[in-house]
């Protein structure tokens, strides 16, 4: 029951903010919030594998930029060219192909959404792992190096392939139905439906997360957290855990890259680059690393905002100078940090200026 | 390929790997000093340029380059007055993520200061057309000037570390802090004399090499990362070493674009770095059991 109560508010929260968008005419916020969602979905991956197993990662936009980009390339670039092949056959026979029409009305045979959207969250938990096995047994300097040096390589290979449009980005990429009548688009009439859809899979994401920090994965994770030569003597199998968790943060990256890519229309080299990377770090040290209503919280405000423009050409400024600031000041999140400790303090100090005016009053 | 182009890519090479030697040397300083990897390295870089060329127009080339090495040292240390020096045991990831915020902040105030242009100084000697023959190649005058400066600054630095006494103190102070500190060094100082350094000699590569490479705001972070590479290839903290493995990764590239397409220029130091990291972490010059001493 304790545990239902903060998702009984969240769930009422976000009917309440859909209701009165709609009663007060201003429904296109409903469209950052759905976009802010799925970076939130990422965002508390990423806060798993950072604040509880304590391993900083400078590549989760390029998970994200897998997701978004094997879907987007799967579902819009057109196989007919190789129909007569044996894998193409196999698939189609399989029912994972869909033929139409591009706007040309020439013929078009792609990928369907949902075996795309498997394709794309297989291929990032698939590189994850293989990437975790060498790049965990990493510490400090040198795994924040190599993880920045998967995300610029990810970076370059969307820059520099044909397939994935290079400098353009993807564009043009077909809505992904869900279910019959649910469908992920961008249209302007699926705008309150897409809420959900996006909400609904961040609640999912969230509870699922919970319930792994709380299980003994979370304890094993946090053990490794804080020293992992005990969690090794104590029986952790570190490397396993750390590499579980690095795959399933990999994938939440991932799903968010495929949804939101697909709710977009397209992907744009950009969402690879290692400025994102850095600013999911900085939304997650926000929250306080090992807390994860926290990190989904500032990442619902932070993308809210930066999304809405509210930063001007000072957007990624700004998120390096909230790390700063946080890292310097309050290194476990401004969540965690002790507000009433400090109110205190400011209480006592007032206290003791005043009884000291009184004595030197007295004196007088 | 002929013997001509051989050289030829071979000087280019040559070019790059001093100015990657001279980041990784900054790196190397910092990482003595405090144990902490400067992710705002190249930064330092930057804006050694950038300041040098903003204050041509008002000045003659060489006091340019100095006044522009003497902010960009005045940077660095107000970069750890600010945000290292009052911190006490911070931990790794910590500096980390504070590093690469300063690293952010400097490139996003280079770029609201001074746009998205690409600028560069003028050639030292002559002009863009003007080369000298060498062993039948043709190379540019600046390619001897980066050359020359980046080499002067290495011998420079061996001179300060071995003989002067603040050079000593410096490595008393990287090889044990306490004992430095119990010795009568201020260690303090040292860290911030350390950021000074690193942040002169990187302002004064940015000088050299912005004929020939131009400058931008955001050239810092490939700097960086190409530094970062070099610094481990060479093995961390080991200063001199950087200069063989500069060399090696920028030859490895000059030689990498007759074969590769030139867009993947940049994931050779990548794919080099993750399997040095992989296989190698201390380094091809560094020994595996000073390495197992060392906190990362």
């Amino acid at each position: 029951m304790k545990k239902l109560f903060p998702l009984a508010v969240l769930a009422t929260l976000i009917i309440a903010i859909q209701l009165i968008t709609g009663w007060t005419d201003t429904r296109f916020y409903l469209t950052q919030l759905t976009m802010s969602a799925y970076y939130a979905l990422l965002i508390i991956g990423l806060c798993v594998v950072m604040g509880y197993a304590g391993q900083l990662s400078l590549g989760h936009a390029g998970f994200f930029a897998i997701g978004g980009y094997v879907s987007a390339a799967l579902t819009t670039r057109n196989l007919e060219g190789l129909k007569d092949t044996v894998l193409i056959r196999l698939f189609d026979g399989l029912g994972l192909l869909v033929a139409g029409q591009d706007i040309y009305g020439d013929s078009l045979l792609v990928v369907t959404p949902w075996a795309a959207c498997l394709a794309a969250v297989l291929c990032a938990g698939v590189i994850a792992w293989v990437l975790g096995i060498p790049v965990l047994k990493l510490k400090g300097h040198y795994l924040a190096m190599a993880t920045l040096g998967f995300g610029i390589i990810i970076y370059r290979i969307v820059l520099a392939s044909e397939v994935f449009g290079e400098a353009d980005g993807i564009s043009d990429v077909p809505s992904f139905p869900l279910l019959p009548g649910l469908s992920v688009s961008g249209d302007f009439g699926a705008r309150e439906e897409n809420y959900y859809i996006a909400w609904g899979l961040l609640i999912i994401g969230l509870v699922l997360l919970r319930n792994l920090v709380d299980s003994r994965v979370g304890r094993a994770l946090r053990s490794i957290h804080g020293s992992e030569e005990a969690a090794e003597a104590t029986g952790v199998d570190t490397a396993r855990f750390k590499l579980q968790v690095f795959v399933i943060s990999a994938v939440y990256a991932a799903v968010a890259g495929v949804f939101l890519t697909h709710y977009n229309g397209g992907i744009g080299p950009s969402e690879a680059g290692v400025m994102k990377s850095v600013r999911y770090v900085a939304i997650v040290a926000v929250g306080g690393m090992a807390h994860l209503w926290g990190a989904m919280v500032m990442g619902i405000v932070l993308n809210f905002l930066s999304l809405r423009g509210v930063f001007g050409s000072y957007d990624d400024a700004v998120f390096g100078f909230i790390l700063i600031a946080i890292m310097l000041f309050a290194p476990n999140g401004i969540l965690s940090w002790n507000w009433r400790g400090y109110g205190a303090m400011l209480l006592r100090r007032g206290r003791r200026r005043e009884s000291l005016r009184e004595k030197t009053d007295g004196l007088a | 390929m002929t013997a001509e182009l051989f050289v030829q890519y071979l000087f280019a090479g040559i070019t790059y790997g001093a100015i990657y030697a001279i980041v990784a040397i900054g790196f190397n300083i910092i990482y003595n000093a405090t144990g902490i990897i400067n992710f705002a390295q190249g930064e330092f870089v930057m804006l050694g340029g950038m300041i040098s060329i903003t204050l041509l127009p008002i000045m003659p080339l060489w006091l340019a380059i100095t006044t522009a090495v003497m902010l960009t040292m005045v940077f660095g240390a107000l970069l750890e007055i600010c945000f290292i020096r009052w911190l006490e045991n911070p931990s790794v990831l910590r500096m980390i993520i504070i590093t690469i915020g300063l690293s952010i902040l400097t490139r996003e105030a280079a770029l609201h200061i001074w746009g998205e242009s690409i600028r560069s100084l003028p050639y030292f000697i002559g002009d863009e057309v003007m080369t000298v023959a060498l062993f039948g190649a043709r190379i540019s005058p600046q390619v001897l000037w980066v050359i020359g400066a980046c080499g002067l600054m290495v011998i420079g630095l061996n001179i300060f570390f071995q003989t002067t006494s603040v050079g000593r103190e410096m490595r008393a102070c990287a090889a044990n802090r306490r004992a430095a500190l119990l010795c009568g060094i201020n260690t303090r100082n040292m860290v911030t004399l350390s950021f000074m350094l690193s942040a002169g000699i990187g302002a004064l590569a940015g000088c050299v090499m912005s004929p020939i490479t131009s400058t931008q705001y955001d050239i810092g972070t490939g700097l960086a990362i190409k530094g970062f590479t070099v610094a481990i290839l060479g093995g961390l903290g080991n200063a001199m070493a950087a200069v063989g493995a500069g060399l090696l990764l920028g030859i490895l590239e000059a030689f990498s674009v007759s074969v590769l397409p030139l867009a993947f220029k940049d994931a050779i130091a990548i794919a080099i770095l993750l399997l040095i990291l992989f296989f190698r972490p201390h380094g091809l010059f560094g020994s595996r059991t000073a390495a197992g001493l060392k906190e990362f």
